[in-house]
């Protein structure tokens, strides 16, 4: 194959004319300069990046803290998943590879094989991308609040679950329900998704109400009630940007953060007034500064359409490589230039990995 | 070895085609490049006349007319006066035009697509369907550039470089709203339609060369257009990536190049953003993008200074490493468009040093051009006068660039009509003029038959008296202190009547200019289409040129040659050779016993 022609070939006859001077095909070297200039546009987008992190005046996310979940085990596994994804991605281009070296044989059993593990792994990693978004977007238990002294914190600790709501006054879409009935995730209304979401939504909304015998809700349809909660164990704030009262904590010294009783009273105190953030959008996240959540899904979010352009051209190629197209062609170049295109996918996976997980 | 036995299955057949594909969804290299070049001379006619609307204003700021009045309408012309949104809405699409559509698609458009294969040996491109894809996507960001103009609130209005907030904000300027909308997905169409084309041009330069036809024996032309296609690879996906962050802060709300910006008294919510972000990414096109412009006409002009001074270029190699160190400098300088954004002096510092380099290059150009023609034999073609044209005005507006490039200078008279007097010199002008010289010169290639010479003689009077007529006095009008872009400048007369009314009177001559050069376009418009149809048939080799593409026959066929493609034995520069017959020595002719080859 072409490939292997370069050692064989005199210098001076490739660069004069009629034989390629890099020894492949047109098709190949177009699809060489066309990743350099894509590998430009990334550039122009993680140096934006960069600038925008440089240029701001405080603490920036660290990758650690943000992403620390996993599906079905909870928190506490820093950058696990995204490791495994990584993983994943960087194996599915290994199987690439396979693929085109069975062309490269002329062994079509193989190069469906191989083929067929890339696109799995193409959409294992577009799935993973897809709940890594959704951690994002749904943010933790605790939310970041913003305290009576003017700083800002997140939460540690364990969220208490919530048992139920006691009905205290009724709204207008009553349901059947009266005072003193219980609202549990069965037959909570549908709005409402569940009594964690409910909650959220009321504390960002400013409709918790702290009372002398705990907490009380607002919900959407004005019904009143009263929060039935098992305790939050060690909870601790994280202060990230200092206020009146509070300097910013350091990462290495726990004596810094607020706990105990003080982080409780603080808490409930900032989510009575409506002055937490649950998860991202583009407006606002409890990460860290806007343009920290907006990089994040614009960069991650065009690295994921390459990643599903290339799962199709992958899948096309792959019918092409089952009807035996490629095989009557006399070679599989079709499958290496695709196979380009998914190393350079993965390629810049690992710098923005590198980006937004690492540094 | 089966991959690499690809090319040379292009276009061997000869079977009559149908209209749509032989005109229209063409797949031929020659005929997607006549296209190129009839949709760039539209657009540069547009273009052309929107100049002249502002000009009026400029000149007589506040005066009726009637003119005006008709093609702008009551909407932006009321009473014949032009409206302050539309002044800015027409200075931004003659700029966006003339840059990207006329200079960039257009030029390299053009004559990439006609002399590539014809000048290396070629059937035709790599791709043949990406190249009309290519064509066809340039079509429609023009089309939907000129919809623009027609859209209730206008056109996009926030210049050519199109700096957020202006961009940004749909509430900023009329023209912010859907105008802007549509610029943007005009600029990212056209974007992929160069990419496309310039993946073409670069490996049916690296691929398809004949046999013989080394890299070292290519036309300059073709080193020019292979480096401006690498730079248009390199380039364009950065204002892809900036005009992307855009649309986001657009559309989405988010806040990429957006912080603390008051509108209609009222604090918008955008935070932590940079519209020095976007100067940034702007500019690393922005300053590639003047030798996407320039380098095609640098190279359409060195072809046929030697051709048609019978002498064999100056300096071929140098000519090459200058192309490439010109190329490879484009990309760290784009600082020099940025020093008064409070960038850090010793940074500024940096950009100045890299600018100036670019002159070490540009001279070695310019004096490789004198060189050649010194003591020729010169045969005075309309093509060659605006090919020394070219080599005036890169000198003209080449040295108003030192003295920008210097920062203590440049933070003085930054935007003002000194910056706009240089880059239509040393950008707009050369390149305008080295694509006249290339028409002129290639027009019996492509059309299978000649100009007229009487007229191309007077055009190319016109154009190169009023190309200085109209920019020679802005550089007097921008060191008075007067800004770009700006509608009206009665404002200065409190300031100091004298200078206002310097600008003022500098503005009715260039303006008087600008249409007398512009009518002066009418000549060579009409040369064109009349040369067409009527014009004299041309013969094999009009200019006794020994490159490639004139051992073609005259009547297009598909494929190029009609036998076997040609050998390559010698350079392209073979003229008035001692011990030769002729004073030209085709590449395709072997070299003789004993003979060098240059």
């Amino acid at each position: 194959m072409a490939g292997h022609a370069t050692n064989e070939i005199d210098g001076a006859i490739l660069w004069g004319g009629k034989v390629s001077p890099f020894s492949a095909s047109y098709g190949k070297l177009m699809m060489w300069f066309f990743l350099v200039s894509d590998a430009l546009t990334f550039g122009g987008l993680l140096v934006a990046y960069g600038f925008s992190r440089y240029a701001f005046d405080g603490m920036w996310p660290i990758g650690e803290e943000t992403f620390e979940a996993l599906p079905f085990l909870g928190n506490g596994f820093p950058l696990a998943y995204v490791a495994l994804m990584t993983f994943i991605l960087i194996v599915s281009s290994v199987t690439m590879v396979l693929a085109v070296e069975a062309g490269h044989r002329m062994d079509k059993k193989g190069v469906v094989k191989w083929m067929l593990a890339t696109i799995i792994g193409g959409f294992f990693f577009l799935g993973s991308q897809a709940w890594e978004w959704s951690h994002f977007i749904h943010g933790t238990e605790f939310g970041r609040v913003a305290l009576s002294d003017g700083s800002s914190a997140v939460v540690k600790g364990e969220f208490g679950k919530i048992e139920s709501f006691t009905v205290i006054e009724v709204g207008h879409h009553a349901h059947g329900m009266v005072a003193g009935d219980e609202i549990t995730n069965e037959n909570i209304d549908a709005s409402e998704v569940d009594l964690m979401h409910a909650f959220q939504h009321a504390a960002s909304a400013g409709h918790l109400h702290a009372t002398a015998d705990g907490l009380t809700i607002t919900l959407h349809d004005g019904t009143k009630a009263k929060v039935n909660k098992e305790a939050d164990k060690n909870l601790e704030l994280l202060i990230k940007e200092a206020g009146s009262k509070y300097p910013v904590s350091l990462p290495s010294d726990a004596s810094t953060r607020v706990s105990g009783e003080e982080a409780i009273s603080e808490y409930y105190e900032a989510l009575s007034h409506g002055n937490v953030i649950y998860g991202a959008n583009l407006e606002q996240n409890e990460y860290g500064p806007k343009q920290y959540g907006q990089f994040f899904f614009f960069i991650t979010g065009f690295h994921g359409f390459h990643v599903f352009s290339g799962v199709i051209i992958n899948i096309l190629i792959f019918a092409g490589v089952l009807k035996g197209i490629y095989h009557k062609r006399g070679h599989y170049e079709m499958v290496e230039k695709t196979g380009l295109y998914w190393h350079f996918v993965d390629l810049v996976w690992v710098f923005v990995f590198t980006f937004f997980y690492l540094i | 070895m089966a991959a690499l036995a690809h090319d040379g299955h292009h276009g061997h057949d000869h079977h009559e085609e149908s209209f749509v594909s032989k005109y229209i969804f063409s797949q031929d290299h020659k005929m997607i490049g006549k296209q190129f070049l009839m949709t760039a001379v539209f657009m540069g006619i547009v273009a052309m006349m929107l100049s002249i609307f502002f000009r009026i204003q400029l000149a007589w700021p506040g005066e009726s007319s009637d003119f005006l009045n008709a093609f702008l309408g009551d909407r932006w012309a009321p009473d014949g006066i032009l409206s302050q949104d539309m002044y800015l809405g027409l200075v931004t699409i003659h700029g966006t035009i003339m840059v990207f559509f006329v200079l960039t698609g257009g030029l390299s458009g053009t004559f990439s697509n006609i002399l590539i294969p014809l000048q290396i040996g070629a059937r035709d491109m790599a791709s043949g369907f990406l190249n009309m894809i290519s064509y066809w996507l340039f079509f429609l960001s023009s089309i939907i550039m000129l919809v623009s103009l027609f859209v209730e609130t206008g056109p996009a209005m926030a210049g050519w470089t199109i700096y957020p907030p202006l961009s940004a904000l749909p509430q900023a300027v009329s023209g912010s709203g859907l105008g802007m909308t549509l610029w943007l997905v005009s600029m990212a169409i056209f974007i992929a339609s160069s990419l496309i084309g310039s993946l073409n041009y670069i490996v049916t330069v690296l691929n398809l060369r004949t046999k013989g036809m080394k890299m070292t024996r290519m036309p300059l032309t073709i080193w020019a257009f292979l480096v401006t296609a690498i730079l248009g690879v390199l380039s364009f996906p950065v204002l892809l990536s900036a005009a992307l962050l855009l649309l986001m802060d657009r559309s989405l709300g988010t806040s990429f190049y957006l912080s603390d910006i008051v509108v209609g008294g009222e604090m918008l919510d955008n935070v932590g953003g940079s519209p020095i972000l976007y100067q940034h990414l702007f500019w690393f096109l922005g300053h590639p993008e003047v030798y996407i412009v320039l380098l095609p006409a640098l190279g359409l002009s060195s072809e046929i200074i030697s051709t048609n001074s019978r002498k064999p270029i100056f300096g071929y190699r140098a000519m090459i490493g200058s192309i490439l160190a010109i190329g490879f400098l484009s990309f760290i300088v784009w600082g020099h468009h940025m020093f008064i954004t409070g960038m850090n002096p010793f940074l500024g510092s940096v950009f100045v040093f890299t600018t100036l380099l670019i002159a070490i290059p540009s001279a070695v150009k310019v004096f490789n051009y004198l060189t050649t023609l010194w003591k020729g034999s010169i045969v005075y073609t309309p093509a060659i006068l605006f090919a020394i044209g070219l080599v005036s005005t890169f000198i003209t507006g080449g040295v108003t660039g030192i003295i920008l490039a210097d920062s203590a200078l440049d933070i003085a008279i930054h935007d003002t009509y000194f910056v706009v007097a240089h880059f239509h010199i040393v950008m707009g002008m050369s390149a305008i003029f080295g694509m006249f010289a290339g028409i002129y010169h290639w027009f019996p290639k492509m059309f299978g038959r000649m100009l007229n010479n009487r007229l191309g003689y007077v055009h190319f009077w016109i154009t190169i008296v009023g190309a200085y007529g109209v920019f020679f006095p802005m550089h007097f009008v921008g060191l008075a202190g007067a800004p770009r872009r700006y509608y009206d400048y009665s404002v200065y007369e409190g300031f100091n009547s004298n200078s206002y009314e310097m600008m003022l009177d500098l503005n009715v001559i260039i303006s008087i200019f600008a249409i007398l050069s512009a009518l002066g376009q009418a000549l060579f418009l009409f040369n064109f289409f009349y040369s067409i149809f009527r014009g004299q048939v041309a013969p094999q080799n009009p200019w006794r040129s020994s490159t490639l593409e004139w051992t073609t026959p005259v009547k297009h066929i598909h494929g190029n040659w009609p036998g076997a493609l040609p050998t390559v034995h010698r350079w392209p520069y073979d003229y008035s050779k001692p011990g030769m017959e002729e004073d030209f020595v085709s590449q395709i002719t072997p070299l003789m016993e004993g003979e060098e080859e240059h």
